[in-house]
Formats: C-alpha cells, structure tokens, sequence
C-alpha cells in the first residue's frame, strides 16, 4: 500500500461572506492550518493539518470557521472501526508506538454519572449555605490512633504533620515541561488565593514559584529531576509518584525538544537531553522499600511535611493501598483511568488501569476493615469533572480530590488531546514562547479561583441539600448516594444502594 | 562531637546528628539509616556499618565511613562527598546530581543508576574493585569509574549501560568490555578524556593510599551513549 493520505478526522468550514482576510487565524495556529493565498487574496486550509482545539474558531473577529467532524467514512464495520483502521495504517508505515495525550476517550462507564445525591425533605432540614455557615475545610495527613494527655490531665499534642485545605480540592501533579511556565504561575497563584494546594509534577520546581511554598506539593518521581534539599523543604507536602492513571506501570520521556531553557534549569538537565523517568523507582521493590523512600524523605525535612504516595488505580488498588498505609505515608493519592496526561502511548492510555469510584470506594471499604484508616488521608483523582464529583468522591470516602484536566480547561484547554505535539494553541502544554505567552497568567489565575469558588458554593449547596453543615459529615457517607443501572455486584464495590432501594 | 548509636535507632541517632554544629563522629553503627540525609556542611565520620540510604539528598557534607556500607548509598544526592573504606550495596548513587563518592572496595548492582548532570554539577563515583551488573543503567551523566583492582577479570557485571542516554563510563579492565547494548559505545580512553579524569583519580588514590602508577597500569576503557535522545523514534503520533 504506497497511499498514506488519510482524508482528515475535521474540516475546517470557511463562511467566505463574512472572513474579512485578517489572517488572525493564521498567526494563531501553530499546526499551520490555515494559510493565506496572497494572488487569490484569500485564506485557504489544510484540514490534515487541524486537530480541532478550537482556536481559530475562537478569536475569529467575524465568527467565519467552524470544524466539524468529516463525513468522508470507511465502510462501516462494527467490529473494525475507522480510528482502529487508521491507527494500524499508522504503524505500518512508522514502526512507532502510538502516542496520545490527556485522559481515556474511550466508551467505558462513568459511574459517577450513575450516582446520584440525595437530598433532605421534610424529616431533615436542609440547611441554607448563604445564611448559615458552612465548613468545606479539610486537613490531609494521618490521624493519632488516640488522645494523649499529660500528667497535668492536659492534651498532648500528637497531631502529626498535615495540610489544611479551605475546600477538598487541589490541584494534581502537572509538571513544568509538560505545561507551560504560565500554566504553574495561574495554579500557584490560584491555590495561594484559595487556600489549597498545587503539585508541581516531576519537573522540579521554578525559583520564581518558591514563594508559593505554603501551597506547593512537591513530587519525587523516579526520574527525581530537580529533586534536592531546598527543594523538598520548600513546600507544603512531598509527594512520591509510584503511578499515574494515565499510564500506570510505566514511566515517562520528556523529550529532548522540550528540555529548553526554564525548563532544563529546573529540572537540572541539559538542554536538548531526553528526561527520561524509568518505569519503578530503582530503590523501590517492595512496601518495606518504599517506606525507605517515605523516611529518607521524613529525615531530609526533620518530619516536618506529610508524605503523599501517589498511585494508579489497578486491579489490586485496595491490598496496595493497605501496605501502603502501614509504611508511614501519611496520604495516599489514587489516580483514575480516566486521568490526564501530557503524552501516554495510546494503547496504555485507553486500556491499563480502572475507574476510580470503584478504586476510592475499595480502598476505603479496605482501610476501614482493617481499622487503619485514621493512618492516611485518600485523595482521589482521575477525571473529576464537577463539583458533583466531588461531593460523590468524598461520599465514596475521599478526604479530597485531585483536578488536572479540569483545571487546564478553567485555563482555555478544549481537549484536543495534541500536548505531545508541544505545540499547544492555547499556550498551556507548549514550551514556544509565541504560544506560551497566550495564556497570561493574570487572568489565568483568576479563571481557576473563579472555577473552584464556583464549585465551593455548589458544594456547599449540595450538602446544604442533605442536612449537612460539615464536609468532614460527608465524608464516607454512602447512604447520601443512590445508583442507577448499576448492577448488584457494582453497588457492593461502590457500597451503596440502588436508587429508590 | 563523638556519638554512640547503640540502641537508639535511626530516629533518634540522625536527629542528634542534625543537631550538631560541627563534626560528628559516629561509633557502634548497625545498620541506622538514612544517616546524613539532606546535610549540608559537616563531616559525619562512622565507624561501623550504616543501613540503607546514607548520605541520602546529601547537599554539601562529607561522610566517611570505616566500614562497608548497605543499599543506596547518596541515593539522589546533590553535592558533597562519601568515602566508603570497605564495601557498599545496590544501588549506589541512584539519581546522583553532584558530588564525589569513593567505594574502596566492591559495589552491588545498578551502581550510578540514573546519575545525571546539569551545569557544573557533575558527579563522579569510583570503586575500586567491581561491581554487579546494570552499572551506569539509564545514565543521563556524571562519570563513573570502575577500577577492578582486586580482579584480573573484567571488572562490571551483565547489561552495564542500558538505557544510557548522557554521561561516560571508564572501566580498568585487561578484558574489553562485552555486551554492551546497542546504543553504547566503548573504546580505550584517550589522552583527553583520561586528563579529564586524572584529579578525580589522584583524590582517590590519596584517600586510600593506593599509587597512581597502579590504578595506570591497566587499560582503561570508555564508555559514552551514541545518543541523548534514545527513544526520539519509538513513537508514533496518534
């Protein structure tokens, strides 16, 4: 087969009445998209060049592009669909792995949009957020297993170190490499204004941001690009990454033509130079190896931060979880299938890993049986699209909740699933300054605070609904939640009731 | 100050550590972790054998130990300097950045395992006799220096450099290396990149009184990756 042409996924439709021949779209589209024939005075397009992030459409001055997906179809075949087709053709011709970007798009169940929230009427009153208060505040990290007192009959105070957060939700790791340095400084400083958290992801963390310490979570990933002392004690908390839902079981190649300038600094590897993460940490082959890793990381800042340990949901999420709270992490982070990510190979991207309502929901139930729950705090991440989500994470037992893809939408992200191509229109995934620069960070920031000072009402609302003044009341609280067309044996993961039931 | 770590534990052993201005020598060592993570600016003499993670995130301060040592050694270590007067375990120098550390004897396996460099920091690691396999395993930079002077075989176990993207490796060895992965290249070093070497070296030999002219009577074999970017054509844009 010597024909590689594919007819594009999108078209890109001109209304000639009304473009104007301003060429913005052009300067805009870094695939080059779009074109200007100086002889015909007209802009022309390559649809196989659109990945269909809506750019163009957006800063048209006279609303004159759509996309729409093509019409031109393979003759259809249930079994053998185009995208597969394609993708066969594409590996034919390069040898390659294939590689995607941001979380699963495929068709698999949703449960949180098979859950629903109950609400107080007439035997409870619900509870009105915008006259009474309302306590959305959580603190991450172990619990004491009892109280102590003194000789003197007072309390000791054995609290050990935590975070506090105004609302359970942070901001998940990200790293400065994969996104843009604007990207860091709107989530910096969206999380310093609300009084929440941001990860820095395993790129290191930039001079410039080391003054939102209070708000940072700094993560040690296998690669530990710019891991150091400074490092792991500028910062709220550290978070060791074993996984991520979006790839779990393998590691990472930022590479080489992303590794530039800011980005090479703070991750103190030369230019140019793949970053390469290798799939398991070197000195981590066992819980007791990993309690190492959580230790050297307690000594290193004298057990003065809590230590998160971030996993993948896999088959076995909930035994995993359980060594993993008896090795002294003091949270755990559950990662999704469904979870963002800056580059994944397809194949593992769309097929490795589960959903995390059934993983928080097991987990949860497991730590509870085993009475070790007190020892850590679980954040859920993963695809967590709403508040709705997360009032339904924190029934299913979440202490908090992780926001990636939905934070870097609040940012202008429209999911076109490209970040591996670096060259990401809306200034979020790219290292280009030309297209970096698009996302300024004075607006970005306020766009993030506006998002989560949006879902703290409706959460808020919510619990208001239910009778419940507290988050901490929320917590774990499963009869709060009714499934629908769920089957028997996927209630009893979840641990609630079927609707009506 | 001189400090017995008998019966007190890692916790409590590295927190009198911290809390010592100066130097510190240490006796009666078991098996205490993580001695010296993160220290910047002292010296922490052990006598005895030190448990897993020593010199962990090490930012400056210097460790000598008159003994053997165990796993992960200057695992993520930043700056500063280890002298081990005896033997050390796996993964020794594990995502090392900066720094200098001196095994007299043998190492176990991934020795300098995903070292890397940036700028000026650039670590160095030497042992004098052998070590396991998967040396210099996913080496992003750095230098690690192989002597074998207990062994007239060749001194590295199986699979040294795989994954090696950045870095060199200089292996002491009568016997050429043999196989190395494909993206690896090995040669007998040149005047160059010995002189490179040669301070290093020298600094070894009269911390453990060994001569130079015997650490020079051997080849000494290169070992640098084809490649920084390894994997640029795995990948499939999809």
């Amino acid at each position: 087969m010597a024909v590689n042409y594919f007819y594009p996924d999108y078209e890109i439709i001109r209304d000639y009445n009304r473009c104007i021949n301003c060429r913005v779209c052009e300067r805009q589209c870094a695939n080059e998209a779009h074109r200007y024939l100086d002889d015909a005075d007209k802009m022309v397009c390559d649809d196989a060049r659109c990945v269909n992030c809506q750019r163009c459409v957006s800063v048209c001055p006279t609303r004159a592009l759509k996309i729409t997906e093509t019409s031109n179809t393979f003759r259809k075949n249930a079994n053998w669909s185009e995208k597969t087709i394609k993708e066969i053709y594409r590996q034919a011709e390069s040898g390659g792995v294939l590689l995607s970007s941001m979380g699963n798009p495929e068709n698999y169940p949703v449960y949180f949009d098979k859950i629903l929230i109950n609400a107080s009427q007439v035997t409870n009153p619900s509870i009105d957020p915008l006259r009474e208060p309302m306590e959305t505040r959580v603190f991450l990290g172990a619990k004491p297993d009892r109280i102590q007192r003194g000789k003197d009959g007072r309390l000791v105070s054995n609290m050990p170190p935590h975070i506090t957060l105004s609302m359970p939700v942070m901001f998940s790791a990200m790293s400065y490499g994969s996104v843009s340095y604007n990207t860091h400084e709107s989530l910096a400083r969206a999380a310093a204004e609300l009084g929440i958290m941001y990860n820095t992801g395993e790129g290191g963390l930039h001079e410039n941001l080391y003054k939102y310490g209070k708000n940072t979570i700094v993560q040690v990933a296998s690669g530990r690009f710019g891991v150091h002392k400074t490092y792991l004690n500028s910062c709220a908390a550290v978070e060791i990454k074993i996984g991520q839902g979006a790839k779990p079981g393998i590691g990472g190649h930022l590479p080489g033509t992303k590794i530039v300038g800011d980005v090479s600094k703070t991750r103190m590897v030369p230019e140019g130079s793949d970053a390469i993460s290798p799939a398991p940490h070197h000195d981590i082959y066992s819980i007791e190896d990993l309690k190492q890793l959580v230790y050297s990381i307690k000594e290193a800042t004298a057990y003065t931060k809590p230590v998160i340990v971030k996993i993948a949901a896999v088959h076995n999420v909930s035994a995993i979880a359980s060594g993993i709270a008896r090795s002294g992490t003091d949270i755990i982070a559950i990662d999704g299938f469904r979870g963002g990510t800056g580059a994944a190979p397809t194949r593992i991207r769309d097929h490795v890993g589960i959903p995390i309502e059934l993983a928080l929901a097991s987990v949860d139930k497991r730590l509870r049986d085993e009475g070790i729950r007190n020892k850590v705090s679980l954040i859920a991440g993963g695809s967590i699209r709403s508040s709705a989500d997360v009032v339904k994470a924190i029934a299913l037992g979440a202490d908090c909740v992780y926001i990636g893809s939905a934070a870097l939408i609040a940012l202008g992200c429209h999911l076109c699933r490209s970040c591996h191509t670096g060259k990401c229109n809306w200034g979020i995934a790219t290292q280009r300054e030309d297209l970096a620069k698009r996302l300024n960070p004075d607006t970005g920031y306020k766009r993030l605070v506006n998002m989560l000072t949006a879902w703290q009402h409706e959460i808020k609302e919510m619990m208001g609904g239910m009778g419940i003044n507290s988050i901490e009341s929320l917590k774990g609280n499963r009869l709060m939640l009714r499934g629908v067309g769920l089957n028997e044996k996927e209630l009893e993961i979840l641990g609630i009731k079927h609707a009506a039931d | 100050m001189i400090l017995s770590a008998y019966e007190l534990g890692f916790r409590l052993l590295n927190e009198r550590i911290r809390s010592v201005n100066g130097d510190v020598t240490v006796y009666d060592c078991f098996g205490e972790r993580f001695i010296g993570a993160g220290a910047s600016s002292k010296t922490i003499v052990i006598n005895g054998t030190p448990g897993n993670a020593l010199g962990m995130y090490l930012d400056g301060a210097t460790i000598i130990v008159n003994g053997n040592s165990q796993d992960a050694v200057g695992d993520t270590m930043n700056d500063g300097k280890i002298i081990i007067n005896g033997n050390a375990g796996d993964a020794l120098g594990y995502a090392m950045r900066g720094g200098i550390i001196f095994v007299r004897g043998d190492a176990g396996y991934r020795t300098g395992i995903h070292m890397k460099e940036y700028k000026d920091k650039k670590p160095v690691i030497i042992i004098g006799g052998c070590t396991g396999s998967f040396l210099g395993e996913y080496l992003a930079g750095g230098c690690i220096i192989v002597l074998g002077l207990n062994t007239d075989d060749y001194p590295a176990g199986e699979f040294t450099g795989v994954g090696m993207h950045g870095g060199e490796i200089f292996i002491r060895s009568s016997k050429p290396p043999v196989n190395l992965p494909g993206q690896v290249t090995a040669g007998i070093a040149g005047e160059e990149d010995i002189c490179r070497i040669k301070d290093d070296i020298q600094e070894f030999s009269e911390v453990f009184n060994i001569k130079t002219e015997e650490i020079f009577s051997k080849p000494i074999y290169r070992l640098v990756p084809n490649g920084k970017n390894p994997y640029k054509r795995l990948y499939m844009d999809n």
